[in-house]
């Protein structure tokens, strides 16, 4: 039994518009899933259709093996959610928000404060618990939110752009917590924009465009299709026309800045070889884009290339 | 252990979740949502109670002040059971937070009752709030307590129910308070809180008996006095099949998401 089993998920919105054309998705009990998307692709309503947000056109989503329509309230409660926007009640204390949200899942109040406290201590907010919601920071709401769905302890975990706007040192600590979570057997749907961060925690991965699903795969097997990565070289001395580096691509992007696309097992020695015999020095070496934002933009960029339409103008009288 | 039963459970936990969630939004904010009833009601029995009233005859065998406290007290039931309902319900739409409700297994009809009780607790705060206040004007006697207490519980669940439509449709605060002052007070005024409907014209009586607020004004009147300008049975139907009327409505509306859902 999957986690989370889509079928010919359609939606149709009251102006006409199509975002989602028919979907179906697998997402294996404990998996640490992706699921990516250029803006407007349709993420975000079939995330609203799992929670109950948005209704349906057509279409099946069980959760845990209960189809959300036949018995929502089993379904349901598999289920923590972890939105993009905060939804909470920010005149609230932040001990408040939690014990609700457990009682919303039939938690009785004595439990939900003990798990409460638990989650609190473990997102380090515990000493804020009195506090008015409104009066955190940004992170600290972000957790607070992780804390919120983890009280009913959840099967499956879906995360909407949990880490967006909060600084590297939290984000890299709710990574670690995610992990932690997803090795006590939760399984973890995560969307998200920073794709180095999809490369980081997800075993699977599925991107969505248009209202379809263009890939559905490994993210090691998505990764594996990478032919090629582009090198940004930081240069000692300034030159003023792109060198001749043997079969290596190369552009000059400002007199000390160049770019060198290296093929999938070409290797970096020969360049630095064919780079020494140019009498070029090089100061610093990086990737222009994580790995998986290359193919992401290949796989997204070539599906609006194949539906693009000529552009037609028509001039009103 | 059934799965039907553990669900009854849940429910009830979160029923009282969202119920103590509401006395504690009203309690925590009473400055807003408990004393202004009191100090209108108060101006109310002194202006027309005392001051116009002691120029009036006496209406039923009361004198004016003991026959508008019933309707008063009635009438700032009605205000805050309403307004509690669709003030906060809108405001948990309007700050996305009705998505935690969404999200979570709760049944609608749970989510109703939760909202009317919290509507219903803050009605009957402050019908005994105004009740005390009344006591400086006038000596209360009560005809039937039970009578008295079922008509309070039954038009505050009324109009935390219509209150809780109200917020479903609202999409802004301008629509919050359409009904209540376009609909609701002029229902209020002219249900007979004032006056007894046997001093209009035929014509207006008749006009009169069409409007629902009149008859929980006069069973309410009924409980506290033992005299009213409706039948008792027909007041208590009326109420009840209003109550359940809305409920549908209620159910309905949740089911399918309207105004909650995209």
């Amino acid at each position: 039994m999957n986690a989370l089993e889509i079928k010919d998920l359609t939606k149709v919105y009251k102006n006409g518009f199509e975002a989602l054309k028919g979907i179906d998705l697998q997402v294996k009990k404990g998996d640490f899933f992706a699921l990516l998307g250029p803006n407007g692709a349709g993420k975000s309503t079939v995330i609203g259709i799992i929670c109950s947000l948005i209704n349906k056109t057509a279409g099946k989503v069980s959760i845990e093996g209960h189809d959300l329509n036949l018995s929502p309230q089993d379904a349901k409660k598999n289920l923590g959610v972890v939105p993009q926007e905060f939804n909470f009640n920010v005149f609230e204390p932040v001990e408040e928000i939690l014990v609700n949200q457990a009682g919303y899942y039939g938690v009785p109040r004595e439990e939900a404060f003990k798990r409460a406290e638990t989650h609190l201590k473990q997102i380090d907010l515990w000493d804020k618990r009195r506090e008015m919601a409104k009066d955190l920071s940004g992170g600290m709401k972000r957790r607070l939110m992780i804390a919120r769905a983890l009280m009913h302890n959840p099967q499956i975990l879906i995360l909407d752009e949990p880490t967006a706007g909060v600084d590297i040192e939290i984000r890299r600590s709710m990574w670690l917590f995610l992990r932690k979570l997803n090795e006590q057997g939760i399984t973890i749907i995560l969307t998200t924009h920073y794709l180095e961060e999809a490369e980081e925690l997800c075993k699977n991965i599925a991107i969505i465009d248009q209202g379809l699903i263009i890939k559905n795969c490994e993210m090691s097997e998505l990764l594996s299709e990478l032919d090629s990565e582009c090198l940004v070289l930081n240069l000692k001395t300034a030159i003023k026309t792109p060198p001749s580096l043997g079969d290596y691509s190369v552009r000059l992007k400002d007199t000390t800045t160049l770019e060198v696309e290296v093929k999938k097992g070409e290797g970096v020695n020969t360049l630095f070889k064919l780079l020494s015999e140019n009498k070029i020095d090089v100061l610093s070496m990086r990737n222009k884009s994580n790995r998986l934002e290359q193919l992401f933009l290949r796989l997204v960029d070539r599906k609006h290339l194949e539906n693009q339409k000529p552009l037609e103008i028509t001039l009103g009288v | 252990m059934s799965l039907k039963t553990i669900h009854l459970k849940e429910n009830l936990t979160a029923y009282k979740t969202i119920l103590i969630k509401e006395i504690l939004r009203f309690s925590r904010i009473w400055l807003q949502t408990i004393i202004p009833p009191a100090i209108t009601m108060g101006l109310y029995f002194i202006i027309f109670g005392q001051l116009i009233g002691s120029q009036l005859n006496d209406i039923d065998g009361y004198s004016y002040m003991d026959y508008i406290v019933p309707g008063l007290i009635i009438m700032s039931i009605i205000t805050s059971s309403y307004s509690n309902v669709v003030s906060s319900f809108y405001g948990t739409k309007f700050h996305h937070h009705i998505e935690e409700l969404l999200v979570s297994p709760i049944a609608n009809i749970t989510i109703i009752a939760g909202y009317v009780s919290g509507g219903v607790a803050r009605g009957l705060i402050v019908g005994v709030i105004v009740t005390l206040v009344s006591l400086f004007f006038t000596q209360l006697s009560i005809n039937s307590y039970g009578i008295t207490f079922l008509v309070a519980v039954m038009t505050a669940i009324l109009f935390s129910l219509a209150g809780l439509i109200n917020a479903i449709f609202a999409n802004s605060f301008d629509d919050i308070t359409i009904i209540p002052t376009f609909v609701l007070t002029p229902l209020t005024y002219l249900g007979g809180v004032f006056y007894s409907i046997n001093m209009l014209p035929e014509f207006w009586q008749s006009v009169s008996l069409v409007n629902p607020v009149l008859y929980m004004v006069n069973a309410f009147r009924m409980g506290m006095l033992g005299v009213s300008d409706a039948s008792l049975p027909i007041a208590i139907s009326i109420i009840l099949g209003f109550i359940l009327l809305l409920t549908s409505v209620c159910l309905w509306l949740l089911h399918y998401g309207i105004g909650v859902k995209k």
